[in-house]
C-alpha cells in the first residue's frame, strides 16, 4: 500500500485538498514488488524518470504532471482497489499500467465506468480484443511473438515444433496463443510440456521433446525458468535449436543463463535492445537510445523492454494531452485514439478506433544471442 | 533407458535441493518442536549473499563463507529478538512468528538487494558428465554431496556429542533439561545459528542451478517442509530419503506422465504415505504421558 509522489509533498495535500486545477494528475498502479516486480519495477522507475523530466521542461501545456503510482503487486484484487481509489480520491485524468495481465483485467471495468483513458503494460491480446474504447495498450501481445518466431523457424524449414511453457500467466497465454495460431503459420507442434515457475530442473521435460522429433523448441515463460530451460537444452546437448519469448528480453537473461549456454538462442524483441545496431537512417534509433542511456544513467542498471513500454504509454498519454488541449479524459481518449506515427521503444504505434495495440510484426526484431550479445537475424 | 536414467539424475538434482533445505528444518524443530518457516529464507539469505560478495571481487569461496556466517548471526539475531521473548507461548505462535519472520526478511532483502533474479558460476564448469546416455551437471553434484556431508555431520551431531544430546534432552523436556545442568537458552541460540548456517549452505551450494532472488524462500521451504514431512520431521536421515524421493517423483511424473501434474502427484504420494504412516517414513512415534 505505498503512496509515493513525485512532486513535493505540498502538491500531493494540495492534490487531495482541491481537485487540482493546475496540476494533470496521471494514475498508475504497478507491479513494483511480487513475482512481477522485474517487469514493474523499471515501469515505475521509468515513469518517475521521465515525468520528472517532463515537469523539468515546463510540464504539458504549461501544467505540471502529478504521478500517482501504487504499488498492486501483482495482485488483481489489490490493482482493483488501487484502481478505484485512483479514480475515486486521486481524480486521475488518466491511467498507465496493470503490468500483467490479470490486474490489468481487473482494472478495465472501473475505468470503463468512470470513462478514464487507460494503457496497459501488460503483453496479452484479450486486453485489446475485442477493442474497449478506454483501453488501449503498448506491449506487442504473446501472439505477434508466435507468429514472428514460427514465421522463422519456418523459413529455416522447421515445421516440427516441441513446446515448453512455464504454468505462470505469461507462460501459459503465451503457449495458448502459439497453439492457436500454429497451423496458420505452417508448423505442428509434436510436444507440449510444462514447467513450475521457479523449478530447478526441466530436462525430463527436453528429454521427452528430445523424443518427440521436435526439428526446433519454443520456450514460452519468463523470469528465471527460460534460464533454467536454456541451460538444460545445452546439458542434454539437443540438437533442435532454442527460440525463447519476448519475456526474457533482457541482458538480465543471458547472465542467468550463461553466455555458453544463451548462443545461438533466437527470440524476438524490441529494437530497444540493440539500440546500437540499428542502421543510421532509422526513425526509431534515436528514441531507444536516448531511453537507454537516460535509463542507464538514471538506475545504473541495464535496460529492458519492460521500461521501454511505461516510456511508450507516457509519451502517446503527452502527446495526447497536448493534442487535446484538455485534461477532459474522453478528451485525451479520442485523441489517443488518433495516434499515428508515434515512435516508441516498442516500433511505430497507429491506433484506430479498431485497433488499440497500434503496432504490427515489423515492431518485433528477430535477435540471436552471439558471445552474450543480441545481435539483429538478417 | 538413457531416458530413464535422465530422469533420475533430474530427480536427483531437484531431490538434493529439497533435500539441504529439509535438514535446515531438523535441528530447530528437534530443539524446540518448531517448525522454522524462516528456514527458506535462510537459504534465500546464503545465496543473495554470496551473490553479491561475489560481485564485489571477493573470492567464491571466501564470499560463500562470509553468507555463511552472516546468516547464522541472522538465525541468532532471530532467536534473541523473536522466539526468546515469547519463549513461554505454544509452539503454534511460536511457528506464527516464524512465519511473520520470514515475511520481514523478505522485505528487507526486497529492500537491501533489489527485485532481481541473481546467480554466480557453478563451481567446476557447466560441462556435464555424460553417463549411460544421460548427463548430469557438476554442481548437481556438489549438491548431493553436500546433502549427505550435511547429513553425517547431524547424525553424528545428534548421536555423539554432548552438545547434540542437549539439544534433544532441551525437546523432550525442557525443565527437566535445566535441572540436569543443560543452558536452554544457550542450545536454542546455537540450534538457531547452525540451522540458519545450514539453510545458507544450501543457497551457496543450489543457487548455481536454482538462480536465486529475494522471493525464493517460499518455495523452498514449501518443498522442503513437505519433503520433511515425509521423510519423518526431525530425523536427519528422514530429511535427505524424503527430499531425494520427492525430486525422483517428480521428475519420473514429469518424465512418464505429464509434466502438468507433476506437484500433484508428488503431493498425493505425500498424503498417501502420512496417512499410512502419519509420523513420516522415519519418524519416531510420540508418546506422550499425561
Amino acid at each position: 500500500m505505498t503512496f509515493r509522489n513525485l512532486t513535493t509533498t505540498a502538491a500531493a495535500i494540495s492534490a487531495f485538498a482541491v481537485p487540482a486545477m493546475a496540476d494533470i494528475n496521471i494514475g498508475a498502479s504497478l507491479a513494483e514488488t511480487g513475482p512481477a516486480a522485474f517487469l514493474g519495477d523499471p515501469e515505475a522507475k521509468t515513469l518517475r524518470m521521465e515525468v520528472d523530466k517532463i515537469n523539468a521542461a515546463g510540464g504539458i501545456n504549461g501544467e505540471q504532471i502529478n504521478l500517482i503510482i501504487y504499488d498492486d503487486g501483482g495482485d488483481a484484487n489489490k490493482a482493483r482497489t488501487f484502481a478505484t481509489r485512483l479514480v475515486e480520491d486521486d481524480e486521475v485524468v488518466a491511467v498507465i499500467g496493470g503490468t500483467t495481465t490479470g490486474p490489468t483485467m481487473a482494472m478495465i471495468p472501473v475505468f470503463e465506468d468512470a470513462e478514464i483513458p487507460f494503457i496497459s503494460l501488460a503483453g496479452a491480446v484479450e486486453i485489446v480484443e475485442p477493442v474497449n474504447p478506454w483501453v488501449f495498450k503498448t506491449p506487442h501481445t504473446d501472439r505477434m511473438a508466435c507468429e514472428k518466431i514460427f514465421a522463422d523457424m519456418v523459413s529455416q524449414g522447421f515445421t516440427k515444433v516441441g513446446m515448453i511453457s512455464g504454468s505462470d500467466g505469461f507462460g501459459k497465454s503465451m503457449q495458448a496463443q502459439c497453439k492457436g495460431v500454429a497451423e496458420a503459420s505452417g508448423v505442428e507442434i509434436v510436444a507440449d510440456e510444462v514447467y513450475g515457475p521457479q523449478d530447478a530442473d526441466m530436462t525430463p521435460q527436453l528429454t521427452n521433446i528430445k523424443g518427440s522429433g521436435a526439428q526446433a523448441i519454443l520456450n514460452s515463460g519468463m523470469g528465471q525458468g527460460p534460464a533454467v530451460v536454456t541451460r538444460n537444452h545445452t546439458q542434454l546437448a539437443i540438437d533442435a535449436p532454442l527460440y525463447q519469448s519476448h519475456g526474457v528480453a533482457s541482458k538480465q537473461f543471458i547472465e542467468l543463463a550463461g553466455t555458453e549456454a544463451a548462443e545461438g538462442v533466437r527470440l524476438p524483441a524490441a529494437a530497444l535492445l540493440v539500440a546500437d545496431q540499428l542502421p543510421d537512417g532509422d526513425a526509431q534509433k534515436p528514441v531507444v537510445q536516448g531511453y537507454r542511456d537516460a535509463y542507464e544513467a538514471e538506475t545504473g542498471e541495464d535496460v529492458s523492454t519492460f521500461g521501454g513500454h511505461a516510456y511508450d504509454a507516457l509519451y502517446i498519454l503527452k502527446a495526447a494531452i497536448e493534442k487535446a488541449g484538455s485534461t477532459e479524459p474522453a478528451a485525451i481518449r479520442d485523441a489517443i485514439e488518433q495516434t499515428a506515427g508515434f515512435m516508441g521503444t516498442a516500433g511505430e504505434v497507429n491506433y484506430s478506433p479498431e485497433d488499440h495495440l497500434g503496432l504490427t510484426l515489423d515492431a518485433f526484431e528477430m535477435l540471436e544471442i552471439k558471445n552474450g550479445e543480441w545481435t539483429i537475424v538478417e | 533407458m538413457s531416458e530413464l536414467l535422465q530422469f533420475l539424475f533430474s530427480g536427483l538434482t531437484v531431490g538434493a535441493v529439497y533435500a539441504l533445505v529439509a535438514l535446515g528444518f531438523t535441528i530447530i524443530y528437534n530443539a524446540s518442536d518448531v517448525v522454522n518457516f524462516a528456514q527458506g529464507e535462510f537459504v534465500m539469505l546464503g545465496g543473495m549473499m554470496t551473490v553479491f560478495a561475489y560481485a564485489a571481487g571477493l573470492p567464491l569461496p571466501l564470499a560463500a563463507l562470509i553468507a555463511i556466517v552472516a546468516t547464522a548471526g541472522v538465525g541468532v539475531a532471530l532467536n534473541k529478538l523473536a522466539i526468546e521473548p515469547a519463549r513461554g507461548a505454544p509452539v503454534v505462535s511460536l511457528i506464527i512468528i516464524t512465519i511473520g519472520a520470514s515475511i520481514f526478511l523478505r522485505g528487507v532483502a526486497q529492500v537491501l538487494f533489489g527485485k532481481q533474479i541473481h546467480r554466480f558460476p557453478s563451481f567446476s564448469g557447466d560441462t556435464p558428465f555424460r553417463i549411460g546416455g544421460a548427463t548430469i551437471l557438476p554442481q548437481s553434484l556438489w549438491v548431493i554431496a553436500g546433502g549427505l556431508t550435511v547429513f553425517v555431520a547431524l547424525y553424528l551431531f545428534f548421536t555423539k556429542t554432548l552438545t547434540g544430546k542437549a539439544v534433544l534432552a532441551t525437546s523432550n523436556n525442557r525443565l527437566a533439561a535445566q535441572l540436569v545442568g543443560i543452558n536452554t537458552n544457550w542450545v536454542m541460540t546455537l540450534s538457531f545459528a547452525l540451522s540458519a548456517a545450514i539453510g545458507a549452505l544450501a543457497g551457496v551450494l543450489i543457487t548455481p542451478i536454482t538462480n536465486t532472488s529475494y522471493d525464493v524462500g517460499i518455495a523452498l521451504a514449501l518443498k522442503g517442509f513437505a519433503a520433511a514431512m515425509l521423510g519423518g520431521m526431525g530425523n536427519p536421515k528422514g530429511a535427505l530419503v524424503g527430499g531425494l524421493l520427492l525430486g525422483v517423483l517428480e521428475a519420473l511424473t514429469a518424465g512418464y506422465l505429464s509434466s502438468q501434474y507433476k506437484d500433484a502427484a508428488a503431493f498425493v504420494i505425500i498424503l498417501l504415505v502420512l496417512f499410512i504412516m502419519p509420523q513420516g517414513l522415519f519418524g519416531i512415534k510420540q508418546t506422550e504421558r499425561v
